[in-house]
């Protein structure tokens, strides 16, 4: 026993310093690829840290803090010295990124890898400050250590802080935008704010009012909980009412409180949101897994270009109000004329082929061969903006309001659906086909159903989207956006509509707030993804069935991920 | 009378086969107009054809990659392009070097060789690194999921280029001996796609001995039949199904080295329509089948080159190359509609108990 | 049901009367102007913005007029007016929404005085209206699509300049050179379905035809397309004699090359435009390139002087390597085109606060006249046009990327 557990704290000390080097790969990665380099002139709190030193930061603190995960019950201290090797073995992986840099020219082949870099990692002093990086990795090292002893009442409210901090570090610009007006609002930002980031005023006063916070509900909040739950339910209902009509009502004013930027923002989250509410129903309640849905946006935005444009591709000049319905009809039909020939294909081949008529619909409204017809390169211009009584949507403010009224059609529809007979049909045909026609549902009527509903929201997304712009370009049509549609569904919460409103938010939202990162959006994103089908897969805000799925399927072991296959 | 005939076709199969007469009649009549115009000359056919299975055979190799991963895996790689786009860009880098020196025209073959096997190792190496971190953890799961994570794996590998080695293109140098035309047969084809042709077929000749007659390829398709069987086999299926991604990838960083003698740039974006190609001629070859895979790429090359020219120009149809990727496409799902398992895949219907 | 509704709609109205803008002219300080006025104050900075395509696979060309900017910045020691000139940008990923995106985001920012941008047309077409709502004036370096300058463009587009040529210049510069001076009659012409090459081939074929000559094909193909061998195939049986492809570096290389290994097109001369002038080009080109011909905004030293050589060292200096794409000299006017108009209607009132009048702003930029900027002599007409539409053919001499050395290799020849 004794040896067993002399031999368990041997290999901490060594899972310690081979996370350290884990950690390290991650830094070097992180500064090879630019990112320190990058931001480290995005200031979080001006004068004290910036983004780019933050980073390396942080992988160190991480490092410490798994360092010091391990055989418990070593000497006392021993999983601060653990964090510190952690830390320390991070440095060393620096330190061999630093030398490698002083004997040769790296910049001829990574192009970041300029004497800046050098400088970020080494505290300016290039090879020679290798010691001090050894020894400031082990400190920082030992403070991530000593964060994993921290009782979960102290740790929690420390981590939210910080977090807090620096989201409001990042987020500053906008934050900034919104509090320009005079009086309140510019008090407060000059109380927390100056040029480009948080003071540290700012910073103290985020972090300690995060802190309170959090420690506050975590003290309260169990019987916050325990009150509503004693709650008698009319009661309970009414409370959930009145706190989602506050909430509709938060949502309709944040144009006008925060400015067109966030309104316009918000009009795209909207629109992806309402592709991905169409996406939804063909591949959360119906199954099917369908890659090109970028061509009913397409078809949608088409058709209503060309019924009112005022240019010379316009056809017949329609108001928006009577262009919409046919926008929406026309994507219908396509979606049913789209969907017959690929009924007999399943699974991953339904998604190749799908994807394949994507690109067949952008390849042809790019083409010259239709050019006479649909603009080809040159797009479809002139498209007018909605008129209701002499009032014009002018600006993304109005069209914020557009869109969320169809959101919340298209939600209402789509859970009408999905509590009918035809939803419960496109479950059964979700979970297995076969099964489903045995039991009498006619398959071929409900996939096209299913097919014929997505495709009309999109196409109500697209007409939307092609007044928003004014203009109809076919590079706007690419396959990314299937793909961003599918992404944020699946994120957001699959078969879930709150889901997909969050997944909206996160993946085109949040990209749009964070321009400055643009440069590093897709890398970020990519790891996002990454991780998040690791960690939670069933997305940010699952339908209950398939939270309860995916984790059933964890449990039970091998034979139970067999289901569902084709 | 007429409600029995009504039953037995419903109005999808009448569809269908309004589809299935439509695409007939364009490639009928196109192909019609084309020759009666006699616009083209019969060398330039050839022409077109040997294009073709040039450029088809790069679509073969990286095919084989995607073909192999999801036999074993039943999972899209969607991120195997950007195994394809490593191996040629660390080639570069040495290619490159090479070029620098004067090297790689002194000794061509042996330059080119090592350029080659650095290709495939980097690419088996990204790959397996993929493996390990994002596709492992999520054997479980059902398949939406390990095609997100694929997909945002393939963000990431693209943007982690980028970001190392900078947002523009890199040009592989000249080799002095590949350049020209070689006559074969009384056909004048250039060396480069000669070469491309010869290397792809004994890599996938050598791909299928491998898989058919070693004891590692034997275990991959086991594991690819029936998992569970072949674990109480005594078969390690870890150990298979990485050698099988191994494998797969080192064909398309060799593709990857290939494609980049032939179009001498490479770019953190050129894996991506490559990939998107080679997937629909896997599907259309069969997937999981790797002669499918073989076939599938050099039709689905064929098609490019020579469809456009053949059905579309005789229609009349302005910038008929423009359309190409609708010819592929269409293609596909016509083998998909009508033939499910692809070429030579085995009927799909069958579904395992 | 209906209560929510009518609250959306009530909403609506209301935001439609928030909106609507009250009587624009403004008095802030010594300014009074109809369309408003910046107030900067004595220690703050002036901000000017860029949106241009600094990320994504054609970040080069963004990253390169940014870095023109940058350096008419550095050309002022970073003051105008007596502040500081504080750049700040958005990306705009050379599509349209990313153009509405860019300006309603940059529109949002009052302390915005001039924008930059865009380098992509079909971001332009919804974004500089968006960015002249807010009284943004903007100039941009590459657009060059003709109906952003047009006659008829709208009022909308009342603040929208630019500093880059029109596109039915260089097409016709293009035909006439090969009709006249190279005495050809038949050509081919490639676009990769952009509005940039398809409008720009498209003023290259009518007036060919109109010249006399005959346009045997007028192919496409996609802009990441690789194999080019089937199309150029296709066009070498027609028997032309030239071929214009003005498309970007990466297609424009594959063709060049390929072009060469197509036997019928022996002898086909070739010809590309502005988006393959750069040494990326002939990095992807190879040896094909050797002779064939390129136009171009007139960037030799006889036309633009030394100045633009003293730019190209303080490029590499600043930045490390050679320019990314064409347009850092037009963008580098723009910025200076701004400030000249900065300086001539700033107002200072005695505290020391500097006061911009937007659409005074806006009328010194329209009235510039004799301009010397580095890519010419800049005059602005009254829709916007202001360059110098010198345009050039050069033809290649090396194919060596690292002799380029824009109007001794590629040689200008023409006029």
């Amino acid at each position: 026993m004794e040896r067993a557990r002399l031999n368990g704290h041997r290999r901490s000390w060594i899972a310690a310093a081979q996370k350290g080097l884990i950690w390290g790969g991650v830094a070097v990665f992180l500064a090879l690829v630019g990112m320190i380099e990058t931001f480290a002139g995005r200031q979080i709190i001006v004068g004290v840290i910036s983004l780019g030193l933050a980073l390396p930061v942080l992988t160190v603190l991480l490092a410490g803090y798994q360092g010091a995960q391990g055989q418990a019950g070593g000497a006392p201290g021993a999983p601060l010295v653990r964090g510190a090797l952690a830390g320390a073995a991070v440095g060393v992986v620096v330190a061999a990124l630093l030398v490698l840099g002083d004997l040769v020219n790296m910049r001829s082949m990574f192009v970041s890898a300029s004497p800046a870099m050098y400088a970020a990692l080494s505290f300016g002093r290039g090879a020679s400050g290798i010691p001090l990086v050894l020894l400031s990795a082990a400190a920082v090292g030992a403070v991530g250590a000593a964060a994993s002893l921290l009782s979960a009442g102290v740790r929690r409210p420390l981590v939210t802080a910080m977090a807090w901090t620096l989201g409001v570090g990042l987020f500053q610009e906008l934050l900034q935008i919104l509090l320009h007006a005079e009086g309140v609002r510019s008090a407060i930002r000059e109380l927390l704010f100056i040029e480009d980031g948080l003071s540290v005023r700012g910073a103290t006063i985020v972090f300690a009012l995060a802190w309170g916070a959090s420690a506050g509900w975590d003290r309260r909040g169990g019987a916050v909980r325990q009150w509503h739950g004693r709650l008698p339910v009319p009661r309970q209902r009414a409370l959930r009412l009145s706190s989602l009509i506050a909430a509709v009502a938060l949502l309709l004013l944040v144009p006008l409180a925060a400015g067109p930027f966030i309104a316009q923002v918000l009009v795209l989250v909207g629109l992806f949101a309402l592709l991905g509410l169409g996406l939804n129903v063909v591949v959360g309640f119906a199954g099917l897994l369908d890659l090109g849905y970028v061509a009913f946006f397409a078809i949608g935005a088409y058709t209503l270009g060309l019924l009112t444009s005022l240019g010379e591709h316009g056809i017949v000049g329609l108001s928006f109000w009577a262009a919409v319905p046919v926008a929406v009809v026309v994507s219908l039909i396509a979606g049913v004329l789209l969907g017959v020939p690929v009924l007999r294909i399943r699974g991953d081949y339904l998604a190749i082929a799908t994807l394949g008529f994507g690109e067949i619909i952008r390849i042809l409204v790019l083409s010259d061969f239709l050019r006479p017809w649909l603009g080809g390169s040159q797009g479809v211009l002139g498209i007018p903006k909605p008129v209701i009584g002499g009032l014009e949507f002018r600006g993304p403010e109005q069209l914020f309001y557009l869109t969320v009224v169809s959101c919340a059609l298209v939600i209402f529809v789509a859970m009408r659906l999905r509590d009918s007979r035809l939803g419960r049909a496109w479950m059964a045909v979700r979970e297995d086909e076969d099964v489903a026609e045995a039991m009498g549902i006619n398959r071929v009527n409900v996939k096209l159903m299913a097919f014929a509903i997505g495709a009309a929201f999109g196409g109500l997304s697209g007409a939307i989207f092609a007044v928003m712009v004014g203009s109809i370009f076919p590079h706007s049509f690419q396959l990314l956006i299937s793909i961003n549609v599918l992404a944020l569904i699946i994120v957001g919460g699959m078969g879930s509509m709150p889901g997909v409103i969050v997944g909206s938010l996160f993946l085109v939202g949040l990209p749009e707030l964070l321009r400055e990162f643009a440069e590093y959006r897709f890398l970020i994103y990519g790891a996002a993804l990454v991780l998040m089908m690791q960690m939670r897969p069933e997305g940010l805000w699952p339908a209950e069935a398939l939270k309860r799925e995916l984790h059933a399927s964890e449990e039970a072991g091998p034979d139970s991920g067999r289901r569902g296959e084709g | 009378m007429q409600s029995s005939l009504m039953r037995r076709f419903s109005l999808v199969d009448v569809y269908l086969w309004a589809f299935r007469i439509m695409v007939l009649v364009v490639v009928i009549w196109g192909t019609f107009g084309t020759i009666m115009a006699r616009r083209y000359p019969g060398e330039v056919w050839i022409d077109f054809v040997v294009f073709g299975l040039s450029q088809g055979s790069i679509y073969a190799l990286i095919a084989l990659g995607y073909t192999m991963v999801y036999g074993i895996l039943r999972m899209i790689n969607f991120a195997h392009g950007e195994v394809f786009m490593s191996g040629a860009y660390t080639g570069y880098f040495v290619a490159a070097a090479f070029g620098r020196s004067g090297y790689l025209d002194r000794n061509p073959v042996v330059s080119l060789l090592v350029v080659l096997a650095v290709a495939m190792i980097t690419s088996t190496a990204i790959a397996l690194l993929l493996e390990r971190v994002a596709y492992r953890p999520l054997r479980r799961a059902p398949r939406l999921v390990p095609l997100i994570a694929a997909i945002g794996a393939s963000f990431f590998l693209q943007y982690a280029f980028r970001g190392f080695f900078g947002s523009g293109f890199q040009a592989y140098p000249e080799t002095q001996v590949l350049k020209g035309t070689w006559a074969i047969a009384g056909i004048n084809i250039l060396r480069t796609q000669a070469v491309v042709i010869v290397a792809s077929v004994l890599m996938m000749l050598g791909l299928y001995a491998f898989v058919m007659r070693t004891k590692t390829g034997t275990a991959m398709r086991a594991v690819s039949e029936d998992r569970e069987a072949a674990a109480l086999m005594g078969i390690n299926v870890d150990r298979a199904i990485v050698t099988a991604f191994a494998v797969g990838s080192s064909m398309a960083g060799a593709a990857g080295f290939l494609y980049a003698i032939v179009f001498k740039q490479v770019h953190f974006f050129m894996g991506f329509t490559p990939g998107i190609k080679a997937f629909t001629a896997a599907v259309l070859g069969g997937i999981g089948n790797i002669p499918g895979a073989m076939l599938g790429g050099l039709f689905l090359g064929l098609f490019e080159s020579v469809g456009p020219i053949l059905f579309l120009d005789g229609l009349g149809i302005v910038a008929p190359y423009q359309l190409k990727d609708v010819i592929a496409f269409t293609m596909l799902v016509m083998v998909l509609i009508f033939r499910p398992s692809g070429i030579m895949g085995e009927r799909l219907e069958v579904k395992k108990a | 049901m209906r209560i929510p509704i009518a609250l959306v709609v009530a909403l609506m109205v209301a935001s439609g009367q928030y909106f609507v803008p009250a009587a624009p002219a403004a008095t802030v300080g010594p300014v009074t102007d109809p369309v408003g006025v910046v107030k900067i104050e004595k220690d703050r900075s002036i901000t000017i913005a860029y949106w241009l395509v600094v990320a994504g696979p054609d970040a080069s060309l963004g990253i390169d007029s940014r870095r023109g900017v940058e350096i008419a910045i550095d050309d002022k020691n970073g003051r105008v007016a007596g502040h500081r000139i504080r750049l700040i940008g958005e990306d705009t990923g050379c599509n349209a929404e990313g153009g509405v995106t860019a300006a309603t985001k940059l529109s949002a920012n009052k302390a915005i005085v001039a924008a930059i941008g865009s380098n992509c047309s079909s971001e332009a077409v919804p974004g500089a209206p968006i960015l002249w709502k807010a009284g943004i004036v903007t100039v941009s370096p590459s657009n060059t699509a003709p109906k952003l300058t047009a006659a008829d463009r709208g009022p909308t587009y009342d603040g929208y300049l630019r500093t880059a040529h029109n596109d039915k210049v260089q097409g016709r510069v293009a035909a006439e050179f090969a009709f006249k001076v190279l005495k050809l009659k038949k050509a081919a012409t490639i676009h990769d379905g952009s509005p940039y090459a398809e409008g720009l081939q498209g003023v290259f074929a009518e007036t060919f035809k109109k010249l006399g000559g005959a346009v045997t094909a007028q192919e496409a193909i996609g802009p990441t397309d690789t194999d080019m061998k089937p199309v150029l195939t296709k066009i070498a049986v027609g028997k032309p004699e030239i071929i214009y492809y003005p498309i970007f570096t990466s297609a424009g290389g594959h063709v060049t090359r390929q072009a060469k290994e197509v036997s019928g097109l022996a002898g086909v001369k070739l010809m590309g435009a502005d988006g393959m002038f750069s040494p990326d080009f002939l990095k992807a080109a190879g040896d094909g390139a050797k002779g064939m011909y390129l136009s171009s905004p007139d960037l030799s030293p006889e036309a633009l002087g030394p100045a633009y050589g003293r730019f190209q060292e303080k490029h590499q200096k600043k930045y490390g390597e050679k320019p990314l794409s064409a347009f850092h000299a037009h963008a580098y006017d723009a910025a200076m085109m701004i400030f000249a108009a900065i300086e001539k209607v700033a107002k200072k009132d005695s505290a020391g606060n500097t006061y911009i009048g937007r659409k005074a702003l806006r009328d010194a930029l329209f009235a510039t006249k004799a301009f010397k900027g580095l890519t010419g002599t800049l005059t602005c007409d009254k829709n916007g046009d202001c360059a110098d539409p010198k345009i050039a053919v050069y033809q290649v001499v090396s194919a060596d990327p690292v002799k380029w050395d824009a109007g001794k290799d590629p040689k200008k020849i023409y006029p």
